[in-house]
Order: C-alpha cells, then structure tokens, then sequence
C-alpha cells in the first residue's frame, strides 16, 4: 500500500530546505502543506472560523452599546459581590478566570504528558481541566442566578441599557456553552486515553487537539473579560 | 481493503455492505456529492417556478387572483435565498466540491468521510425546515432575502409569525452543516494530496472550491451571529436591531437597537457569499476551456493569484451594498475604490479565458458552449457591476431593475450555466454514461438566448427607474406604456426559459439508462479523476494504488508528443519539448 515515491519529478518535500526557502518548499510540497496531522490542521481552521463568529459577537456588542439612547450600566457596580458587609467589584469574575486560565495550565501539562505516553498522568491532569471547566460554568450558572434576582433580563435591566442584559446573556451563554461543550470533549478524550484507544492508534494527538480547543475556549474568555467587565 | 496511503493516518476505509450503508447513510464523498447535488437541484426547482409565478404577476399584473402582494414577497424571498444559499452554495461546494476535491487530488475519500455524511444531513434537515415554512400558518418570511429589520420581524410582514423563525433556524442549520463539510474540503486540499501533487499542480477547479469555501468559513459566521440576534429580537424581546419604534400607531417595547447593525453583519457574510459562488465557477469554467479547447489554461499562476485576491477583497467591500443606507462620504470613497480595485484580478480572469480560446483547437461540445456563454454573461453582468460600485451612480440606480439585472447576470445566469457545462462535463463520470449531445445543445441555445432575453431588458428598465421588489407599478407616472409591455415580453422568455430547462431534466434522467457508454475519458482530459481505474469510480477511487501526479493539469498540444493531451499521471517522456512541471 506503500505509495511510488520513486517515480515522482524533483518536486520539493515537505521539511527540505531552511530559512524562507524551507517555507516556500513547505508550502509548495506535494501531499501536505502543514506538517500536521489532519485532525490538527482542521481544528486550526475550526477555530479560525470561530474566531470570527466570537468578533462578530464582540463588535456587535460595541455598536449597540454605542447606538443605545440610555446609559450604559457601570460593571464593576453590576458584578459587584458584598462579601462579609464588604463590597468588593468583579470579585466573581476575578476568580472565574482565574479558574480558566489555571485550566489552560493543566491543559498544557496533560498535552506534555500525552507525549510522553505517560498515561496516568494525562488522564488525571485533562479531568483537571475538565473539572476546572465544570466549576467556571458552575460559577457563571450562579452569576447569571444573582443578576437575574437582581432583575436584570434579556430585554430589561434596572441599572440602564437594556442591550446590557441583552448582549450579557447572549455571549456569555455563548462562551458557556463552548466550555460546556469542551468539558464533555476533554472526558471523552481522556476516557479514551485511559482505555487505550489511543495506543491502538498509534498516537495522541487528540489530546493536543482537544487542548487547541480548550486553549482557544479561554483565549476567547480573555477578551470577553476585558470588553465586557473592564470596559 | 483500501487503506488511506498517508503515513500518520494508516486507517481502513469505512466499507459499507447493505444499500442503507451505500446510498443513504453514506460516507463516500461521491454519494455524498450527488446527495447533495440532487438535494439542491430539487429545492431549485422550487426557486424557478416561485421566480415564474413572479413574473406572471409583474407581465401581466391583476390576471392571477392567486398571487396577492403578501405571496409575491413571500416568493422573492424564497426564491433569493434558495437559490443563492440553498442551490448555488450547495451545488458548487457540497456538490461539486465533494465530488472533485478527492478524485482530483489523488485520495480515497475526504479526511474525515463521517463528518462528511453529517455534514450533508444537516443540510438536508435546513432544507426541511426551509421548505415547512410554506405549510406553516401564513406562510414563509416575505422580508426580502436581505431578512432587514426592523421590517423583518414586525407585523405587516408576511410570515411575521412562522415563516422568519424558521428561515433563521434553517440558515443557523446550513451554516453548521456548511462547516461541517468545508472544513473537510480544506483539510483534503491541503493535507492528503497524492504523491506529486503540489499546491501549483492542482486544477483551477479545486484553487476555486478551497478558495470559496475559505471564503465560507469566515464569512457565514456574520450570518450566524445575525440570525441568532435576530431570532433573540424577535422570540425574547431583546432590541439588537430594533430602534424604539411605533407600528401601526403602537409604541413598541423595543429601544436603543441599531437596524444598520444588521445591516453590515449580513452584507459582511453577503458580499463574500458572491463570491462563494463566484470563484468555484471561475475554476471549474478554466478547466472547462482548457480541456475543450485543447490548449493549456493561460496563466495558470496568475489565475490562482486572481482567485485568491478576488478571496481577499471581497472581505473589504460590503457596504457597497449599504450606500442608500447613509454612510460617511470618506467610507463610501472607501468602500467604492476597494470595490473597483476588484475588477483588476477579474478582468485578468476574463483576458486569461479568451485567450486560453485563442488559436485552440475548440471542440464545440455542450460543456464548452456554457463555458463560452459563460463568459459572454459575466463581462455583461460585471461591467454593470463597475456602474453599481461608484456611489453616485449606485444611488439613483439603487433599488430599481437595473440592480436586477445586475445581480442576476453575474451571480445567477453565469453560475448556473458553468452549473450546466459541470454537469454535462462530469455526467459521464458519475455515471458512466454521456449526455445527449443534440438535446444539450437545444438546452444551451434555449437558456443562454432565453437568459439576455430576460435580463437585458431589465437594464432598461431600471434606468427608467422602475422599482424592484414592487408587486405592481400601479399608475406610476414615470413608467411608460412601453415599459409595461417589456416587462410582459420579459415574463413570456423568463417563462420559456423556465419550461426549457425540462429539457435539461428529461436529458440528465434518460442518459442515465439510454446514454452512450462513455468510457473512461470522453474528453481526452488531463486531470486526475479521468484516469481513475473504473468509472463510476469505486469507494476508495484508486483501486490498489494511488496515483502519483509528474505534471500540471494542463499539458494540452504538446509539441513533439503525439497524443494531445497528457494526463497528469503519466510521466515525463523523452520527446516532450515543452510543458509546465
């Protein structure tokens, strides 16, 4: 099954050449032009696509924030919490992505260890993330509980702009539902890790996969932080 | 068993056994291409005969009692929106895509095939719902394919209850599904090439299927994000695109939304949707050309560089589209310049194609007739869209039939005949047998006639102002008799156009069984997927081997080699003089 290499011209391979000639000679090369394997390659394009579905999120947040006639809601007042009669802002949302972004570290270690076929250590670090995950989505369940006893809605809002409630709801259940989905995608993943799927395979990869997916996942939340809660 | 011969990815073909597995819930991409293909034609079908009911309304206005105002936009809108996203989107990419990008570029199946099968299921589910939008209590959305709010979701619009929400939800389902299998395309093009292929070997064919559905990938996201805001407007009462506003002396819960929003989102994924259907066929016509004319393409490099530049501006044009909206001077002088500087990689497509005609040896086969009436309907359809793209003269022949015409010529007629000449051109492949050759030709000379019959009036009209979109012209007073008889002699050849192509039907259906065996290359072409070892292709395309690419796809009339063709597998001889590696 092995393909002819032999007979195909002098056409560059993929990984001949150095510098912007090795570029060149990598984009141009017969069968492949990433030096990726496919699932990778496509989850690269994914979240490129993504990408923009988040921005046109974003960017039409700013322009209803700017286009409505009442006034925008302070957010560190709105996302304040009063912890033991002291009031401290963001405070919440300080340790939700503070969560996160301790989750894109175990995410990375599993990735280090799936390397290393080191098992045990993989499985245990992505239902870390997992975990990791599940409590940020718990905790946006109990932010979205406060906010809505506070009787922010949809299409009303106390504190001002409807578009407030409005565009909070609407990327913020967005990007929920992303790490929702991502938690479920990291416990498949390492269930089949740890039931040695992938060593019948032949590689991990899919544990790097599924980290690209949870890296971007909290790469996104980055900008959703500043643009909604520091803005 | 077929393996997939790339060295990461040593997996057994999926191998279907019983007729469910093979025909339905199928993984190979060429079931799945003509699954889409035949899904697409269907629900085109329904396109055309909602554009003739619209112009037996507008020919001959108060003689069909069962065409009212509200029906009549309820027809344009599901006529615009089927046929640019449900036939043209579907066909060129799930269709032609899926069956062209592996067999021209030497693998077995797409990278990921079950991915592949969901993704045309979920089409198929979109279509659905689309469709039930006519059963529903009064009817589809009649908003315009533009789907504009504030009008879109307020009463007074036809569909107002049923008809939008479902066409949201059916274009949130396409675009899933659009992802599913473009995704798959652009990893296939880009990861699992056979041994020879590179980037530069490939058919001008696959440059414009990956180059669109790149296009596709960044492009349906505005969509997306605008349906699902739309649907929140119009199901919880958020205001995104909703202004306060009063409706039939009601004030409106709505406040603070911005309709121009909207406005920008769609045409931010509407003008590279022109394109979406634009660049597949700018390929596939190349390839078209060349084979039929015995001649290499013209410029190979510089008609890939063009389709990846026309790619690129299409991103930096939209509001061309919003000029009448009201816009900043500087932003139209913007929007206009990037809309001109597109015309350059075009006009260097069109010089490319004629002279890739120059001096051939032209074989005046029913594909090649499309070709070349393809590019008669383009330089028409894109020289109006020079007028269209400078502001002042965009604003009086804004919204009047010209735009019509415009739009119809270079993203209707020219498509759907590069559709045509794709289908009598691939047929044999498919099916191992050849069209009708006399039947084709009747097809063409009727459609490409009946289609400067239908739109080059309608410039015309539009410089005498008249509307678009109007159910009737009542007793307007700029409208002079004589446009109204145009508009009559329009519909009776949009009419013949639309029963000739009966013709093309009963042609693609009885070939199926009655045609002339084809055999393996009927038109002694150079690409990959002639050279395939059965033809209909089996699951896995190659047999035992994959083949291994030594040439461009393009090695036409080669001097000092007998054949007048090469195909891209065989290797180089000894008394080639020229030819491109």
């Amino acid at each position: 099954m092995a393909n002819d290499a032999t007979t195909a011209d002098q056409t560059p391979a993929f990984g001949e050449g150095t510098g912007w000639s090795g570029v060149v000679g990598d984009w141009s090369s017969d069968k492949q032009t990433f030096g990726v394997p496919w699932g990778k390659a496509m989850m690269w394009i994914f979240l490129l696509s993504d990408t923009f579905i988040f921005s046109c999120f974003l960017v039409s947040y700013m322009k209803v924030r700017m286009s409505t006639a009442i006034a925008w809601p302070n957010p560190s007042e709105v996302f304040g919490l009063t912890v033991f009669g002291v009031d401290v802002p963001l405070l919440l949302i300080a340790i939700m992505t503070f969560v996160l972004i301790s989750s894109s570290g175990t995410m990375a270690m599993a990735v280090n260890f799936g390397y290393r076929r080191d098992k045990k250590k993989t499985v245990a670090l992505m239902l870390a993330t997992a975990a990791f995950g599940a409590t940020f989505v718990g905790m946006q369940a109990f932010e979205w509980t406060k906010l809505i006893q506070d009787g922010v809605r949809p299409w009303s809002n106390p504190f001002g702009a409807p578009q407030f409630g409005s565009a909070f709801f609407m990327i913020t259940g967005f990007h929920g539902l992303h790490v929702s989905a991502g938690v479920i995608y990291l416990v498949v993943v390492a269930n089949r890790v740890r039931n040695g799927f992938y060593d019948k395979k032949g590689n991990y990869d899919m544990v790097e996969i599924s980290g690209l997916y949870w890296h971007f996942v909290d790469l996104v939340w980055v900008f959703i932080f500043a643009f909604f809660y520091l803005w | 068993m077929a393996y997939v011969a790339i060295a990461d990815q040593d997996e057994p073909l999926h191998d279907p056994q019983s007729f469910i597995e093979k025909y339905i819930w199928s993984q190979d991409h060429k079931v799945i291409a003509i699954q889409y293909g035949i899904t697409a034609i269907g629900v085109g079908l329904v396109a055309l005969v909602l554009s003739g009911l619209m112009r037996l309304q507008l020919g001959f206005p108060d003689q069909f009692s069962f065409i009212d105002p509200s029906s009549y936009y309820q027809f344009i809108t599901m006529h615009g929106m089927i046929m640019v996203i449900y036939l043209l989107t579907a066909l060129f990419l799930g269709g032609f895509g899926n069956y062209l990008i592996p067999l021209m570029l030497g693998t077995r199946d797409m990278v990921f095939p079950y991915m592949n099968m969901l993704s045309f299921w979920a089409y198929f589910l979109s279509v659905i719902i689309l469709l039930a939008s006519f059963f529903v209590p009064a009817g589809p959305t009649g908003a315009g394919w533009t789907l504009y709010p504030p009008q879109a979701i307020l009463p007074g619009t036809p569909g107002v209850d049923w008809g939008i929400i479902l066409m949201l939800a059916s274009l949130a389902v396409f675009i899933v599904a659009f992802t599913m299998g473009g995704l798959n395309y652009i990893t296939t093009a880009l990861q699992a090439r056979c041994r020879g292929m590179t980037l530069m070997r490939m058919p001008l064919s696959v440059w414009g299927i990956i180059s669109a559905t790149v296009l596709g990938l960044l492009a349906f996201p505005a969509l997306l994000v605008s349906a699902i805001m739309m649907l929140l407007d119009k199901l919880i009462g958020t205001s995104f695109f909703m202004p306060a506003l009063i409706n039939l002396g009601e004030t409106l819960e709505y406040n603070g939304g911005s309709p121009v929003l909207f406005q920008h989102l769609f045409w931010f994924f509407g003008h590279p949707e022109v394109y979406i259907v634009a660049l597949p066929a700018f390929g596939i016509v190349s390839d078209l050309l060349s084979t039929h004319a015995r001649k290499n393409i013209f410029g190979y490099r510089m008609m890939v560089w063009a389709i990846v530049a026309i790619g690129g501006l299409s991103f930096v044009v939209w509001a061309h589209h919003m000029y009448v909206s009201g816009m900043h001077p500087y932003f139209g002088f913007f929007f206009a310049t990037t809309t001109l500087i597109i015309a350059v990689p075009t006009a260097i497509k069109v010089y490319n194609w004629v002279l890739t005609l120059w001096r051939g040896n032209i074989r005046l086969t029913t594909p090649m007739l499309f070709a070349i009436g393809f590019i008669f309907t383009f330089i028409n359809g894109g020289l109006t869209g020079l007028f269209l793209g400078n502001v002042t003269v965009d604003l009086p022949l804004s919204d009047t039939y010209f735009v019509v015409a415009h739009f119809h010529m270079v993203m209707g007629v020219s498509p759907i005949l590069v559709l045509f000449g794709a289908i009598y051109h691939w047929y044999p492949k498919m099916t191992g047998r050849l069209m009708d050759e006399t039947l084709g030709k009747w097809h063409f000379w009727i459609t490409f006639v009946g289609a400067y019959s239908v739109y080059y009036p309608m410039h015309y009209l539009g410089f005498l102002g008249l509307p678009r979109r109007y159910y009737a012209m009542g007793g307007a007073e700029f409208m002079p008799e004589s446009a109204q008889s145009l508009n009559a002699g329009i519909s009776v050849a949009a009419l013949t156009l639309g029963v000739a192509q009966l013709i093309f039907l009963y042609n693609a259906i009885v070939s199926l069984k009655k045609g002339k065996p084809a055999g393996h290359n009927p038109w002694e072409a150079t690409t990959l997927e002639w050279q395939t070892p059965d033809t209909p292709p089996h699951h896995g395309n190659w047999g035992d081997k994959l083949p291994v690419v030594h040439r461009w796809a393009y090695d036409y009339s080669v001097p000092g080699v007998e054949q007048d063709y090469i195909p891209q597998n065989v290797p180089r001889g000894e008394n080639e003089q020229s030819g491109q590696t």
